[in-house]
C-alpha cells in the first residue's frame, strides 16, 4: 500500500510550460480576429433576427418569394454570406480553444478537431454554394 | 479563543487518498492563519507538513485556499474569517505532502519568459547606471511588486485544465521587463508569449487579479501584454 514519495514523483512528472522552438503569431491574429469578428457579428445577428423574426409575422411568413425577393439584392446577398462565414469561423475558433484547453489525449484531439474543421468547411462550402448559385427566377 | 480548523491531508508514503484533518487550535482573533497552522503542527500533530518562510507576506511561501479563496496564510487574521477555517494546498500544482505542493512546473514557466534585463551587447560595456525617467518607471510599476507566490497562476481555471499553459504569475514577470525602457528583449519575450501556451490562452477570468495578495492587476498586465504582441505583428 505504501508507496516512497520518489516512485509516486516520478509517475506524476507534472506538465509545465515549455516555450515553442518555432514562434509563430497564429494565437494573435485569431485573437484578434475573434475581437473584430465580435463586434460585427454583433450587429450582423441582430439586424438578422429583427428581419427574419421580428417583423410582420416573422419566420412564419419566410418562404420562397420572400427569400427570392430578398437575394434579389446583391447586399443582402453579402449581408446573409459574411454572417454565414464570420459565425461559422468565430464559432468554429471558439470550439478549437476549448478543445485545446480541455482535451489533453493527443487522439480525443484529433478526432474532435477533425470533425470540428470538416463540419466547418462543408458547411461553408454549401452556404456559399447556395448563396452564390440561388437563381430567384427558377420555376418561373 | 478556540478556533476550528480544518486541513485536508495527504501524505503519498502513505495514504492512498487525501483526507480531511480536524483540529483546534488556541489562538487570538487579531492572529493569523498562519499562527494557527503552527499552533497545530507545535502542539497537536507535529506531521503537518507546510511552507512558510518570512510569515510576513513578502516572501510568497504560504500561499493556500482558506475558505475556498486563494490567500496567504500570514496575510489572513483569524477574526475575518468563518469557522471552521478550510484549507487546502492550492490547486493545479501536484502535492508532495500535506500544504506542499511541487513549485517545479511554475518556476519553469517563469524561466521560460526571461525574467531578468536583456541589453545589447553594445550597451554592455563599460558598465554604467541605466538612467530611467519616472514616468518610464511608472509603466510597469504594478507588475515589479509580484513576489511569486503562484495564488494567481493556481486559481485560473486554464491553468487547472491545461499544466502546459503558462500562467498568469509568467506573464506579469514578463510583462515587468517588456514594458521596462531599459530592456531590449521586450520582441523576444512577445514571441514566446505568442506562442503555443503563452498569453493568447488567457480567457479573462479574472480569478488571478482576484487572487494577487499583492493587489496587482494581472489580467489587465496580460491584456496589455497581448495588445503589445497585437502591435510587435502588424
Amino acid at each position: 500500500m505504501a508507496t516512497p514519495v520518489r516512485e509516486v514523483y516520478q509517475t506524476h512528472k507534472p506538465r509545465a510550460f515549455e516555450a515553442d522552438r518555432n514562434p509563430s503569431n497564429r494565437e494573435v491574429w485569431w485573437w484578434f480576429f475573434m475581437r473584430l469578428s465580435g463586434i460585427v457579428l454583433f450587429f450582423l445577428v441582430l439586424i438578422h433576427l429583427y428581419i427574419m423574426h421580428l417583423v410582420d409575422e416573422g419566420v412564419e411568413r419566410v418562404n420562397f418569394a420572400f427569400v427570392a425577393e430578398r437575394w434579389d439584392n446583391v447586399g443582402w446577398k453579402t449581408f446573409d454570406w459574411l454572417l454565414l462565414v464570420l459565425a461559422l469561423l468565430h464559432g468554429a475558433n471558439g470550439l478549437r480553444i476549448i478543445i485545446d484547453d480541455y482535451v489533453q489525449s493527443p487522439g480525443k484531439r484529433a478526432f474532435l478537431k477533425g470533425s470540428l474543421y470538416t463540419a466547418t468547411t462543408a458547411g461553408m462550402i454549401m452556404g456559399t454554394a447556395v448563396i452564390v448559385t440561388f437563381d430567384p427566377r427558377v420555376g418561373g | 479563543m478556540s478556533v476550528r480548523i480544518r486541513i485536508l491531508r495527504f501524505d503519498p508514503s502513505q495514504d492512498e487518498r487525501p483526507w480531511w484533518g480536524a483540529y483546534e487550535a488556541d489562538v487570538e482573533p487579531t492572529e493569523r492563519v498562519l499562527d494557527a497552522l503552527h499552533y497545530v503542527k507545535w502542539y497537536r500533530d507535529s506531521s503537518l507538513a507546510l511552507r512558510r518562510s518570512c510569515a510576513h507576506g513578502i516572501c510568497g511561501s504560504d500561499a493556500m485556499i482558506i475558505n475556498g479563496v486563494n490567500l496567504l496564510a500570514c496575510k489572513v487574521m483569524i477574526r475575518d474569517l468563518e469557522q471552521p477555517i478550510v484549507i487546502e494546498p492550492i490547486r493545479g500544482l501536484p502535492v508532495i505532502r500535506d500544504l506542499v505542493v511541487d513549485m517545479e512546473p511554475f518556476f519553469a514557466g517563469y524561466k521560460e519568459v526571461k525574467p531578468w534585463l536583456i541589453v545589447d551587447e553594445d550597451e554592455k560595456e563599460p558598465p554604467r547606471e541605466r538612467i530611467q525617467s519616472q514616468e518610464d518607471r511608472e509603466r510597469y510599476d504594478d507588475t515589479t511588486k509580484c513576489i511569486l507566490c503562484a495564488a494567481c497562476t493556481t486559481s485560473c481555471p486554464i491553468y487547472w485544465a491545461d499544466g502546459k499553459y503558462v500562467g498568469p504569475a509568467a506573464i506579469v514577470n514578463a510583462h515587468r521587463f517588456i514594458f521596462d525602457s531599459r530592456d531590449r528583449g521586450g520582441r523576444e519575450r512577445l514571441e514566446i508569449l505568442s506562442g503555443k501556451g503563452g498569453a493568447f490562452k488567457c480567457r479573462t477570468a479574472f480569478n488571478c487579479t482576484d487572487a494577487c495578495p499583492r493587489g496587482i492587476k494581472v489580467t489587465l498586465a496580460i491584456q496589455e501584454v497581448k495588445r503589445a504582441a497585437l502591435y510587435d505583428s502588424v
